[in-house]
């Protein structure tokens, strides 16, 4: 559980950097978010007159929400204890309940600002969520359960081409993006309200609830990229009831999967534009389509 | 037939459907060339790989075939053309890309359903090969339905081809691939040239090189 | 002996209504009607639970000798019985608590009074009844009285036109229900459920339609639904409550009871018509809820799109239990009758919340509302409960059965059904879009109700609702919590309804470590919803913590930031409409033809411009409209026989006595 939270701060910073190498800049330190988190949480927060209690106890749900659902993610090891209390439909609910509430923070102060951000941002989530849950049904068809630790069991010892994972790889890689909020769905930095999703909906946020927010918000792009390596490249994961030996190759597997990813998002997100916002349900849709496609052809025919 | 030249067969020809359906949401004409382009790619490693598999020499000519003609000769003529003809370089549809997408879904459950109960003895590798195959050809006709644009018509029109050759090389046996491709390609070549030949008549009244010329001064 | 106690309960529900008509010239006859069905109520819901718990066989039935003189009338209650039983009694419970709270602020209490306690009392007659005629008059008795409630304002045009077109559809719905009864007895004549259920249908197609139409205009299915977002709205929010909550569970048992008890063994191709329609009813619902900003209206919308989900699980469970599956038949059928409770819980509770709205504040719409959790913080903290529960966010209970209704798909490509094996993954799809587009919905809801500014003085104005009413919302919210934490308890009350159906249960779950739940024992899946809470509060209070111990404390109020361009204008933040509007870009031009107009005025010009929506309604003019130009036309024509000369007349009698003694000669 804690692993997931230290290491978060780190993968942003790695890919802010290997973006800035890419554009021919030099990038800001490696461990710069640790010191921004640092820095926010010890400002005063500034909130606005008529701000309700939602806005002020929102940040600590959204985190909440979002650290249960990474915790439950097995990164270096599968079956640690509880990891049969949530299976992969739950971890998808509470990502949705943690974008519900940011949804509804963004509503709260009254401007247009946060009014944008939480309607695009619902508008994703309503062909992000059914794809992800396609992707859950092709996946769990092919492993015969839902429960994360099984899956990576199952692909593990079955390894092989099918083509319904393949298809599932892809639109899963499509709604990670979407989900957090990258290029070309959203850009995590911009300032143009035309370009917002998510900075549109924490706009009135700052000190320590902001510096949560943004925590939540690495831990979320964590979340995604383990889930990745879980499920599709579970090389190196430890088995239930491993020694320590098996959990230090965990560990160092993960983490060189964790670079990989971030590396391979940063190639993928400076090699194409943002898109504008009413092509991104038709880039979702293909996500949506794929994930049906891949349950589909698993109810078909059970070699597929 | 072990496990997994079955299972990259299958990939394979899953990335050809996958294709298809990346052909039609593109809306831009060189988005769709370079996707096009990629269709012929993977379209020729598969039948590499099934001429491997199948140990039939012939058809790594096919792929070869396939691989120079429709991936590079006929993607780099036809951005050439669309370039000097000043074609529109988005693609009009007849719907919008969402009930296209879900039409080609409906598509693929059809094909599928269609040939897995056709071919109820077959061999499973060539059933499911097939049903792909099917699915590409129904693509690339709806690709070919719902288009305004010519040259995306045209490319639909290839995309159909390369399912039926993707069929061809899956059923083991058909002795005549390598001759039907080319005669193929070769109609194809003649439809693109016939089609913008057509155009440049309807637009300047006169395919004469030499009167062409004399028009470039004035056009503003 | 239960089921002499049940009756009495509903004896004393009617004596409530009979009394309330007494009473109506008096002021305070809410204060004695509404306490005395609550109780009246609770009594039927201790019974209800008693029975479910005990689950005698054979169940206890009574006949009294009322009705008709050679069947009398038949009472039972079996194990479905006492769960809807259950259902209602705490719908009516939760309605008649909250009613005796905002029955005070009724205007023609005359009009509300009397009906209501008879409404309840229908709902629960048609649950008890053990023989057709008794099931239809009890059907009809109920759909009357709802009838009358949604005629109890009735100087609003729009109230009459809603109720004129809730009781054609009633009336249709129990004519289809009259006809698949007469087809269910049979030639035998017996129209006794025991008697039914030893005679094979005859035609079983057509009688599953006719269920399907009646049972399905009553809950809400498409395109039979089109009643349901007039009528619910109209009525008063205790009432329409009751009627999205209850009423349309109570057509959900009538279907349940005929097509799982009545007539079995089912046919696998019946599935593929209820899976088929569900899962356009769930899609049809949200998208056209995610386009209301009358907060009735949207939660009605909402109503449809969950009678969807339920009918998904009843449809997977009758493909099932035909194919002989019997464990995936028990998950599915306990997937569905999960979601008839907790759908009552948080409709339920929605509705509540509404009409504290409507009461603080006098309006329904909620592009005049706003701001309103500063001065209802209490009712704001329910209504979020009710969003949170209904867009199936764990650890609440809407996800409980969403989650168990993902597992019965799941489990779905055993079935051989080539047309189910495409069906399913279909709805599946249309099943998860409509829970992502619900979560959008009620987000909506609360954000442009509650959250922002107020954008009206009377919003601004607003206060906190009556003590009863608020403790019937807090006590709804607090049972979704507990309903989605302890889940296994509920799946394992309805382990004997799953049982006497499609003769299976689930694997027991309150004997599994740590209160989980698993959906088949072969399984490897489960939820524990108790884990999950606990660790939010966990990490919660450990974020809480840390951040009080390590960072500032400190907080100042300021105006917003908005980018620094501050407005003070409430009018400049989002509405209904304009949050939904990317939504009805992506969806809605297709399923709505939904466009846009605007009408720029010219610079200069000091005239306002005007942007309008324009949404239709697909269904209306496919069908309905059709349908009613026929019967006009129809009437119109015939309409010519009023004008008739008395020779005419005298000919038209003349003609008929011809035709009918030909008629005798033929047949002699």
């Amino acid at each position: 559980m804690l692993l997931v939270l230290a290491l978060a701060p780190l993968l942003l910073g790695f890919t802010r950097k290997v973006k800035a190498r890419m554009l021919r800049r030099r990038g800001p330190p490696l461990l710069q978010p640790y010191r921004d988190l640092l820095r926010l949480m010890r400002k005063q927060a500034v909130i606005a007159e008529n701000a309700s209690w939602l806005f002020r106890s929102g940040p600590y749900m959204i985190f909440a929400a979002t650290w249960v659902a990474a915790a439950l993610v097995p990164t270096f090891a599968t079956g640690l204890t509880f990891s049969w209390a949530a299976d992969l439909i739950a971890i998808t609910a509470l990502i949705g309940s943690a974008r519900f509430f940011l949804a509804l923070v963004g509503m709260d102060i009254g401007t247009s600002f946060g009014g944008i951000g939480s309607s695009r941002e619902m508008m994703f989530a309503s062909l992000a969520e059914p794809a992800m849950i396609m992707i859950v049904f092709t996946v769990a068809l092919i492993a015969g359960s839902t429960q994360l630790s099984s899956i990576a069991q199952f692909i593990l010892t079955n390894a092989s081409l099918r083509v319904s994972l393949g298809l599932a790889l892809v639109a899963l890689i499509i709604v990670a993006i979407a989900e957090n909020a990258r290029i070309p769905v959203d850009n995590p930095a911009t300032h143009l309200e035309l370009t917002m999703v998510h900075e549109a909906m924490v706009l009135e946020y700052s000190g320590r609830h902001l510096a949560m927010i943004e925590l939540a918000a690495a831990t979320k792009l964590l979340l995604y990229v383990s889930l990745i390596a879980c499920i599709f490249f579970p090389w190196g994961l430890a088995g239930p009831g491993g020694d320590t030996s098996a959990f230090v190759v965990g560990v160092m597997s993960y983490l060189i999967k964790l670079l990989v990813g971030g590396f391979l998002l940063v190639l993928f997100e400076t090699s194409i534009a943002k898109m504008r916002v009413f092509r991104v349900p038709d880039f979702l849709g293909i996500a949506l389509m794929l994930g049906l496609l891949g349950t589909l052809l698993r109810f078909v025919s059970g070699s597929f | 037939m072990t496990g997994a030249w079955f299972d990259i067969a299958h990939m394979l020809a899953g990335g050809l459907v996958l294709l298809s359906l990346m052909l039609l949401y593109q809306d831009r004409m060189f988005a769709l060339l370079n996707v096009f382009a990629l269709h012929a790619v993977v379209l020729s490693l598969s039948v590499a790989w099934q001429a491997q598999v199948q140990h039939a020499p012939h058809l790594y000519i096919t792929a070869l075939i396939a691989l120079v003609l429709k991936a590079v000769v006929i993607p780099v003529a036809l951005r050439r053309i669309v370039v000097r003809l000043g074609i529109h370089r988005t693609i009009e549809t007849v719907v919008g890309i969402g009930p296209t997408m879900l039409a080609g879904m409906g598509l693929v459950a059809l094909s599928m359903v269609v040939m897995l109960k056709a071919t109820a003895q077959a061999d499973p590798l060539a059933r499911e090969d097939l049903a792909f195959a099917l699915s590409v050809v129904l693509l690339g006709l709806l690709m070919m339905v719902t288009r305004r644009n010519a040259v995306s018509q045209v490319v639909g029109f290839m995309s159909l081809e390369n399912g039926m050759i993707l069929a061809a090389a899956g059923a083991k046996g058909m002795p005549l691939v390598v001759e039907i491709s080319i005669a193929f390609s070769v109609l194809i070549a003649f439809i693109v040239i016939g089609v913008f030949l057509f155009r440049i008549r309807e637009r300047f009244d006169s395919v004469d090189v030499g009167a062409l010329d004399a028009f470039r001064g004035e056009r503003l | 002996m239960l089921v002499a106690m049940a009756l009495m309960g509903v004896a004393v529900l009617l004596a409530a209504a009979l009394l309330a008509m007494a009473l109506q010239a008096l002021r305070g006859a809410s204060h004695f009607v509404y306490p005395l069905c609550f109780m009246a109520c609770a009594v039927l819901l201790g019974i209800a639970c008693w029975a479910l718990l005990t689950a005698a066989d054979p169940a206890p039935t009574l006949v009294l000798p009322i009705g008709l003189p050679w069947i009398g009338a038949h009472f039972r209650i079996d194990t479905l019985s006492a769960f809807f039983l259950l259902v209602t009694n705490l719908g009516g419970a939760g309605a008649s608590l909250f009613a005796i709270g905002y029955g005070r602020h009724e205007t023609a209490p005359g009009r509300v009074l009397p009906f209501y306690p008879a409404f309840l009392a229908g709902m629960n007659l048609v649950v008890l009844a053990d023989d057709a005629f008794a099931f239809l008059i009890a059907w009809e008795f109920m759909s009357l009285s709802s009838w009358a409630l949604v005629m109890s304002h009735h100087l609003d045009a729009e109230n009459r036109r809603a109720g004129y077109i809730y009781i054609v559809m009633a009336s249709f719905g129990t004519l289809t229900l009259l006809l698949a009864f007469g087809l269910l007895a049979g030639s035998g004549g017996g129209y006794a459920f025991s008697d039914i259920r030893s005679v094979a249908v005859a035609l079983p197609g057509l009688t599953l339609t006719l269920v399907l139409i009646g049972t399905g205009s009553k809950a809400g299915l498409v395109p039979l639904h089109v009643w349901l977002p007039l009528a619910h709205p109209a009525a008063p929010s205790h009432v329409s409550a009751l009627m999205s909550g209850v009423m349309t569970k109570v057509a959900v048992y009538g279907f349940v009871r005929i097509v799982f008890d009545l007539m079995r063994p089912a046919d696998w191709w019946w599935s593929i018509l209820v899976i088929a329609v569900a899962g356009v009813t769930c899609v049809l619902g949200v998208l056209s809820a995610l386009m209301q900003h009358d907060l009735k209206r949207l939660l009605a919308y909402h109503t449809v799109e969950n009678i969807g989900i339920i009918f998904i699980g009843l449809g997977l469970a009758l493909a099932f239990s035909a194919y002989g599956m019997q464990a995936p038949a028990a998950l599915a059928l306990t997937a569905a009758l999960f979601h008839v409770f907790n759908h009552c819980l948080f409709k339920s509770l929605l509705f509540f919340g509404a009409g504290a709205v409507l009461n603080a504040t006098g309006e329904r719409d909620m592009e005049h509302l706003g701001g309103l959790i500063h001065n209802m913080p209490l009712t704001a903290f329910a209504f979020l409960t009710g969003c949170t529960a209904i867009s199936a966010l764990p650890p609440l209970n809407g996800f409980v059965s969403e989650w168990l209704t993902f597992q019965a798909i799941l489990l779905s490509p055993a079935l051989p059904s080539w047309a189910l094996k495409l069906l399913v993954p279909a709805v599946g799809a249309m099943l998860a879009l409509s829970a992502a587009l619900a979560a959008a919905c009620f987000v909506k809801a609360f954000g442009v109700t509650f959250l922002g500014r107020p954008r009206t003085p009377l919003a601004a104005s607003a206060h906190e609702t009556d003590r009863a009413s608020l403790a019937a919302m807090l006590a709804f919210a607090l049972f979704c919590l507990l309903s989605g934490v302890l889940p296994g308890l509920f799946i394992d009350g309805l382990a004997p309804v799953t049982q006497g159906l499609v003769g299976a249960h689930m694997p027991a779950q309150t004997t599994l470590p740590w209160l989980s739940i698993v959906p088949i024992a072969e399984s490897r899946s489960s939820y524990n919803g108790l884990l999950v809470f606990v660790f939010i509060l966990i990490s919660t209070l450990l974020t809480i913590e840390v951040i009080h111990r390590f960072a500032s404390r400190e907080v100042r109020r300021g105006p917003a930031w908005d980018c620094g361009f501050p407005d003070p204008s409430p009018a400049t933040q989002y509405t209904a409409d304009s949050f939904a509007q990317p939504i009805r870009r992506v969806f809605g031009s297709v399923v709505f033809r939904a466009t846009e107009r605007i009408d720029m005025a010219a610079p200069g010009d000091a005239r306002a411009s005007r942007l309008t929506v324009i949404v239709r309604d697909l269904v209306w003019e496919a069908f309905y409209a059709p349908v009613a130009g026929l019967v006009s036309a129809l009437a119109e024509w015939l309409n010519r026989l009023q004008f008739l000369t008395i020779r005419q007349y005298l000919s038209l009698v003349f003609v008929a006595l011809i035709g009918l003694l030909l008629l005798v000669s033929i047949w002699l």
